[in-house]
Formats: structure tokens, C-alpha cells, sequence
């Protein structure tokens, strides 16, 4: 499968530009004053973080559009995105704790910021039970696009609990209203480390959407139904 | 809409009907509910904390599990002689359907509520009356919001492979954001501090409940069409 194929060389190009992101934040970019070297996780914490929302979001508007046009290419996609982005909020959920530890001191505290990055890692993971729990295909993919909108609406409340809280996590520094408060180096390394991010989504998601397409007895020919 | 209306009346009409010939249900949730207080008894030490700072948190996980119970019951109800199917055929929208069932389900919870909080008042010696009318408020907004919810996905997960275990699963996440809202309110309530305090946790339901309700009568026939 060319998708297939496609996917694993995106992923290993992915990982070969995800050293470098360790690399250039390790050896060229400064310290942070207050934080030392633990601010480094920064360049992987504050990414996978943004992708564990995007891809709650995308499987959302997939599932949208599925409920109108009844593309199964749609449910495949959405499903693809759901399981991604568990792997991105997993990122997010252990490299949370390794910053905190020597910083806050303790290894979790229930902050609301950590509270509700724990909601949507479990909201991932009800999705994927809801999606094993239903035998029949066509039941499947409308149930699981009900809950991929409702779990896109949750998001919004997910997100801004920061702002409504009091916090110990750190204020958003570079996605904000004002002008990203950061030097330009770190500033730098951190658009980089982005965008590998969004290179290993998107191949990630290539591969577990090819990986669908195997899975499905005649694909083919239902492809040609829908 | 005045017959989507009247439809959903007749439906939650029914329900109602059903639950109070056989009192099962209702009668179950209700030993229940003290059940769960009686067990939190046993769960603090009240020489160490003071009831009216575990209050909220106990009066909240009471509901929650007592709701929990009596949303699974809605579309379990109509799986026998599939009486789901008989529903679906009669001259009336899926709208109707999911409107009555939401009607049914909140006056179920709202008896369960009504049982559990004064009990609650007398086992943990929390003086409820003073406050009772904004308390009553609170617990409507949160109560809204996570029945629209559950009603939505139980009658998903009822047609699923362990119901009863996935619904919990899936509406958990949910359920928790304005339960933390819910807390607070209460919170704020019970210490006797004014209502305005609790108005960023108030609006936070009310935006709740307004999106959520919204989905969920769009987003139901998706979960019946065959």
C-alpha cells in the first residue's frame, strides 16, 4: 500500500528531524534562568499538548462532515486522528509529570490544567472503547461521530480552564492574545520542534488510516458504495 | 415545534407512567443514595476535617452516582420487545423522543435529588435551609447539563456490548467539568459567602447547558436512524 509506505517514511524522516529538535535545544539554545534544564521539555510538552487538542478537534469536524455525507473515508480519518492524538495527550501526560517534579516538587498535583489534559486523554479512550464496543459498521461510525462533536465541544471548556482557574501551570507564553514573550532563539527551536509535531500527526495518522483500510474486509468495494 | 413538544411529553409521559406503577426503579436509586452518604460516613474523619469542607464534594459524588444508575434505565427500558423499534415507528421525530426521555430522566433525577439532599442536610449536620432556594439553582443547572449528556449516550450505549460499563466510561468525562463548577458553587453556597462569588461558576453551567443540550437534540436521530 503506497499510503502505507508513504506514512512509515514520513514517520522515520519525523524522527530523524525529532533528534534534531533535541539537539538544537540542547546544545544551541540557552538555558532558561529560573527553570535550568528542565524548561527544555518545553519543546516537547507545549506541541504534543497542542496536538492532543487538534486531533480532539479534527476527529470533531470529521465526524461532522460524516454525519452528512456518510464517507467512511471520514470515519477512518476520525478514527486514525482519535488514536493519534491518545498517543499526543500520553506526550503530554508524562512529560508533564518529569517537568513538575523538579519544579513544583511533587510529580502531580490537581491543577486544573492537569485535571482536564487527563479528561481529554480519557475521553480518547472512551471514544476507542465506544468504537470496540459496537459490532455493526454503520451503528459504529455514527455513534463515534456522535461522540467525536461532543468531545470536540468539550475542548473549549478543556482549554480555557486555564484561564478561569487558579493555576500552578504556566500561562500559555507563545499561543496568547499579545506577542509570543519568549527570546527568539527558544522561539525558534520551539516552531521547529512544532513542526516535526505536525509532521509525525500527520504521518502517524497516514499509516493508522491505511492500517483502517486493511482491517476492513471489502474496502474496496464499500468505497464505491458510499 | 408545539408537536415536537407535545410528542415529548407524551413520551416522558409514558415513562413517568411506567416508573410510577412499579416504583423499582425509583425506589432502588433511593436506597441507593443513602447507601453512597452512609459509606462516605465511614470515609472521613470528623475530628480532622470539618463537614461543611467535604460537604460539596460528598452531595455532588452522591448525585453523580445516583444519576449514573438512573440514566442507564431510559433506553434499557424500551430494549425489551423492542420497543425501541415500536417508538421509532410511531408518527413522531427523534427529537420528540430524545426531549421526552431528557424530561423523564431529569424528573427521575430530580426525585433522587430531592431524597438525597435532605438526608445529606441531617447525616453531615450542613444547614441546607438557609440556602436552599441558590442551592436548589445549582443543582438544576448542573443536573441540565450531564442528564442531556447521558441521555444522549445512553441510548447508544445501551445498544452496545457492556452497557452498564460504558456509559459511566464515556459520560465521566463529561460529567466531571461541571461537577468541579457545581462543587464550587456549593461550596462558596454552604460557607455562607454570596451568591456573585459563585457567578464565574454559575455562567460556566449555564454555557454548559445551553451547548450541550443544543448537540444533543441535533445530534440524536443520529444515534436511532438505521
Amino acid at each position: 500500500m503506497r499510503l502505507l509506505r508513504a506514512g512509515r517514511w514520513i514517520t522515520v524522516l519525523g524522527f530523524v528531524l525529532l533528534a534534531g529538535v533535541y539537539l538544537r535545544a540542547l546544545a544551541f539554545t540557552p538555558v532558561e534562568r529560573s527553570q535550568g534544564l528542565a524548561q527544555k521539555i518545553f519543546y516537547l510538552h507545549v506541541p504534543a499538548a497542542i496536538w492532543a487538542e487538534t486531533a480532539m478537534v479534527l476527529v470533531g469536524l470529521a465526524s461532522v462532515f460524516y454525519l452528512f455525507l456518510k464517507d467512511p473515508r471520514l470515519d477512518r480519518f476520525a478514527e486514525a486522528s482519535a488514536e493519534v492524538g491518545t498517543v499526543f495527550a500520553a506526550i503530554v501526560l508524562t512529560t508533564g509529570p518529569i517537568w513538575g517534579k523538579p519544579i513544583w516538587g511533587t510529580w502531580w498535583s490537581w491543577d486544573a490544567r492537569l485535571t482536564f489534559t487527563l479528561f481529554l486523554f480519557l475521553l480518547y479512550a472512551g471514544y476507542l472503547l465506544l468504537r470496540g464496543a459496537v459490532a455493526d459498521p454503520g451503528a459504529r461510525r455514527r455513534y463515534a461521530a456522535v461522540l467525536g462533536i461532543c468531545g470536540m465541544c468539550l475542548v473549549p471548556f478543556i482549554h480555557f480552564s486555564v484561564y478561569l482557574f487558579r493555576t500552578l501551570h504556566p500561562m500559555p507564553i507563545v499561543l496568547k492574545p499579545s506577542a509570543p514573550s519568549l527570546p527568539g532563539s527558544m522561539l525558534a527551536t520551539w516552531l521547529f520542534s512544532l513542526s516535526v509535531f505536525t509532521l509525525l500527526y500527520v504521518a502517524f495518522v497516514m499509516q493508522r488510516y491505511a492500517l483502517g483500510l486493511l482491517r476492513e474486509p471489502a474496502a474496496g468495494s464499500e468505497g464505491l458504495h458510499a | 415545534m408545539p408537536d415536537t413538544l407535545r410528542h415529548a411529553w407524551v413520551i416522558a409521559r409514558k415513562d413517568l407512567l411506567v416508573e410510577f406503577r412499579s416504583r423499582t426503579a425509583i425506589l432502588s436509586v433511593a436506597v441507593f443514595t443513602v447507601l453512597v452518604l452512609l459509606v462516605f460516613n465511614f470515609g472521613r474523619d470528623p475530628t480532622a476535617v470539618a463537614a461543611v469542607d467535604l460537604a460539596p464534594s460528598i452531595l455532588w459524588v452522591t448525585f453523580t452516582f445516583a444519576a449514573m444508575l438512573t440514566l442507564n434505565r431510559a433506553f434499557q427500558l424500551e430494549l425489551e420487545n423492542q420497543a425501541l423499534d415500536g417508538l421509532l415507528l410511531a408518527p413522531i421525530g427523534p427529537r420528540s423522543l430524545y426531549l421526552g426521555k431528557l424530561l423523564a430522566n431529569l424528573m427521575f433525577v430530580a426525585v433522587v435529588e430531592a431524597v438525597g439532599l435532605p438526608l445529606f442536610a441531617l447525616f453531615f449536620n450542613v444547614s441546607v435551609l438557609p440556602v436552599l432556594p441558590p442551592l436548589a439553582g445549582v443543582i438544576a443547572l448542573a443536573t441540565i447539563g450531564f442528564v442531556a449528556v447521558g441521555t444522549l449516550f445512553s441510548a447508544m450505549t445501551t445498544r452496545t456490548r457492556f452497557a452498564e460499563l460504558l456509559l459511566p466510561v464515556l459520560l465521566l468525562p463529561f460529567m466531571i467539568p461541571p461537577l468541579i463548577w457545581a462543587v464550587l458553587a456549593t461550596a462558596a453556597l454552604l460557607a455562607g459567602r454570596p451568591l456573585s462569588e459563585a457567578g464565574g461558576w454559575l455562567r460556566l453551567l449555564g454555557a454548559y447547558d445551553i451547548v450541550f443540550v443544543t448537540l444533543a437534540f441535533f445530534l440524536f436521530p443520529a444515534t436511532v436512524d438505521e
